[in-house]
């Protein structure tokens, strides 16, 4: 009933997980049975260890939150030689995101993970906002987000969804481009680059100044986006930004996403995801629905 | 294991101004926890407070499955908090993060040097020190009497000392200026204020006595995953929520030295 195609990836269902919110997946094995999920994106991955920005890095902002994380992580090697053999043995499509500052080092971690068996997918990020070099800037001019799209495209070989940054005047015309350029899949939006003031004590909220925003306050804006984008290209869309419940996700699909990530949910509540499977599943019983395609780009 | 469970809230006592303590009943079998670690409480969701909020665990009694939390009114999560009633239902996701080290020989002198609401992961360690025959003094500091809750609870396991900011109870002056505190020991533990977990943990380590920090921070997730609550450790950033929020000074130089 609620299985779909994401270009080559079969998906029990249409749920998986935002990059960054979900750790390895491991953090939330206590809670939930990550074998029910659609799939899981880890965390952003580089070519080298990277410590990220400094702190503090979030804050709470209505109905969302700013981070500003900076992709801390152990770097590429170390999740191919610790971290995937510990999650490999799992029944879900586990999808790296890849993230650089340059076009070589894209194209080094996609490479890596390219050589792994049970990685079906890479979700390349040209769209964080929290870098100072690389991310974000690849994801906001056509040409660029295409250039290092087409790089990628030669060296990794399996399903490579693009995930687009919201920071632009036309989404649509990116996901033109990295479609031109080989995409199988976009996925959007990334954080709206946001701030906040520490009017107290007359500082910013956040060690970085600007940070990226998510949660409930930002789906209305990742709806319509995903709306533009869908109508825009022929590749499969996967939509994200503050989704919370199954309605939420169902909104996505009608306005064209044919999977969904749940990201700040899962701070929450740790077992959003299970809930939007389970909530999902119900509303199609109530609703008649014997396969869940037949909602998807129905706007 | 940690688990999401919905406990009532059995009990609420207000202690002065500004803290009050929950005691919150599990309605099966709660999960084991340990001093020094914590609970993420849902507050609203996403209505007003979207957030789940950390807040340390003050006691526990896992026979009734009971756990109690005390709490500081400071911002718009505690005061929503502060508004709940006995009956109430609180959404807790526990037990998290890394708690303190409680495999100390019978016989040994122990110092807890609590600061402000730092004083409430304290009351469960030196109730289960004292249980192992492990002598303990706690130093509960605060700039006023009133906003030293809950000494008495600590006098059966305890030697307890005082001090305040103006003077209005025990010592006068910083917790680390109080006789008690140059004593010898074979373990500092500290909660409180940065400044003030700085000074114990610089004073520990100049007398060369092993000694944990209960660090604090803002956090989204609580388990590791978002990496929003990092501090600087002499490994490079580590989270509050997963690695801590406990943290042998031994590897903390480059955080109490600056």
């Amino acid at each position: 009933m609620l299985n779909v195609n994401l270009h080559n990836l079969k998906l029990k269902n249409p749920v998986m997980t935002a990059s960054g919110t979900f750790g390895y997946g491991e953090e939330f094995a206590d809670f939930i049975d990550l074998n029910r999920l659609g799939g899981f994106v880890v965390k952003g991955t580089t070519g080298t260890h990277r410590e990220g920005n400094p702190y503090p890095r979030m804050v709470e902002t209505p109905s969302g939150m700013l981070n500003s994380v900076g992709l801390q992580n152990g770097g590429v090697e170390k999740f191919c030689t610790e971290v995937y053999h510990r999650i490999k043995h799992l029944d879900t499509n586990i999808i790296v995101n890849v993230s650089g500052s340059s076009i070589e080092e894209y194209c080094t971690v996609a490479e890596q993970v390219d050589a792994l068996d049970k990685i079906p997918a890479i979700e390349l990020n040209i769209s964080c906002p929290n870098v100072k070099h690389g991310g974000m800037g690849f994801g906001t001019q056509p040409g660029m987000a295409a250039e290092v799209v087409a790089a990628v495209r030669k060296v990794y070989h399996k399903t490579l969804i693009v995930k687009l940054s919201p920071n632009v005047t036309d989404i649509a015309e990116i996901a033109k481009a990295v479609e031109g350029a080989g995409a199988d899949s976009v996925s959007l939006i990334n954080t709206l680059l946001g701030m906040a003031i520490d009017i107290e004590r007359r500082r910013p909220c956040m060690a970085n100044v600007t940070g990226g925003l998510s949660g409930p306050a930002v789906k209305p804006v990742a709806v319509r986006m995903v709306w533009q984008v869908a109508k825009a290209v022929k590749i499969p869309v996967v939509g994200l930004g503050g989704i919370c419940t199954a309605e939420d996700a169902i909104e996505f699909l009608m306005a064209g996403a044919t999977a969904i990530e749940v990201g700040t949910a899962n701070f929450i509540d740790p077992a959003a995801t299970i809930k939007i499977v389970d909530g999902m599943e119900t509303w199609c019983k109530n609703h008649g629905i014997n396969d869940i395609n037949e909602i998807i780009g129905i706007i | 294991m940690k688990e999401i469970h919905n406990f009532t809230i059995l009990q609420r006592r207000q202690l002065g101004s500004q803290y009050f303590a929950l005691t919150l009943q599990h309605a099966g079998n709660m999960q084991p926890v340990l001093p020094g670690q914590f609970v993420e409480v849902q507050v609203d969701g996403v209505r007003e407070v979207m957030l789940r909020r950390p807040i340390s665990i003050h006691d526990a009694d896992p026979e009734r499955g009971t756990l109690t939390l005390l709490v500081q009114t400071v911002g718009r999560g505690t005061r929503r908090l502060a508004e709940l009633r006995e009956g109430d239902r609180l959404n807790l996701v526990y037990p998290l993060g890394h708690g303190f080290t409680t495999d100390i020989a019978p016989g040994s002198r122990v110092l807890m040097v609590g600061g402000g609401a730092g004083i409430a992961p304290l009351l469960m360690l030196s109730k289960v020190l004292k249980a192992k025959g492990v002598a303990c003094t706690v130093l509960l500091g605060g700039r006023t009497a009133e906003l030293i809750p809950v000494r008495d609870e600590f006098e059966p396991y305890a030697t307890v000392g005082i001090a305040t900011d103006d003077g209005s109870l025990g010592h006068h002056g910083l917790v680390t200026t109080h006789p008690a505190f140059a004593e010898p020991y074979d373990m500092i533990y500290t909660c409180g204020p940065t400044p003030m977990m700085k000074a114990v943990a610089r004073a520990a380590a100049e007398r060369g006595v092993c000694c944990e920090v209960s660090l604090e921070n803002m956090m989204a997730c609580g388990v590791g995953a978002c990496l929003c609550c990092v501090t600087d450790t002499d490994q490079g950033h580590r989270c509050v929520c997963k690695e801590g929020p406990v943290f042998d000074i031994s590897t903390m130089k480059k955080w109490y030295q600056c």
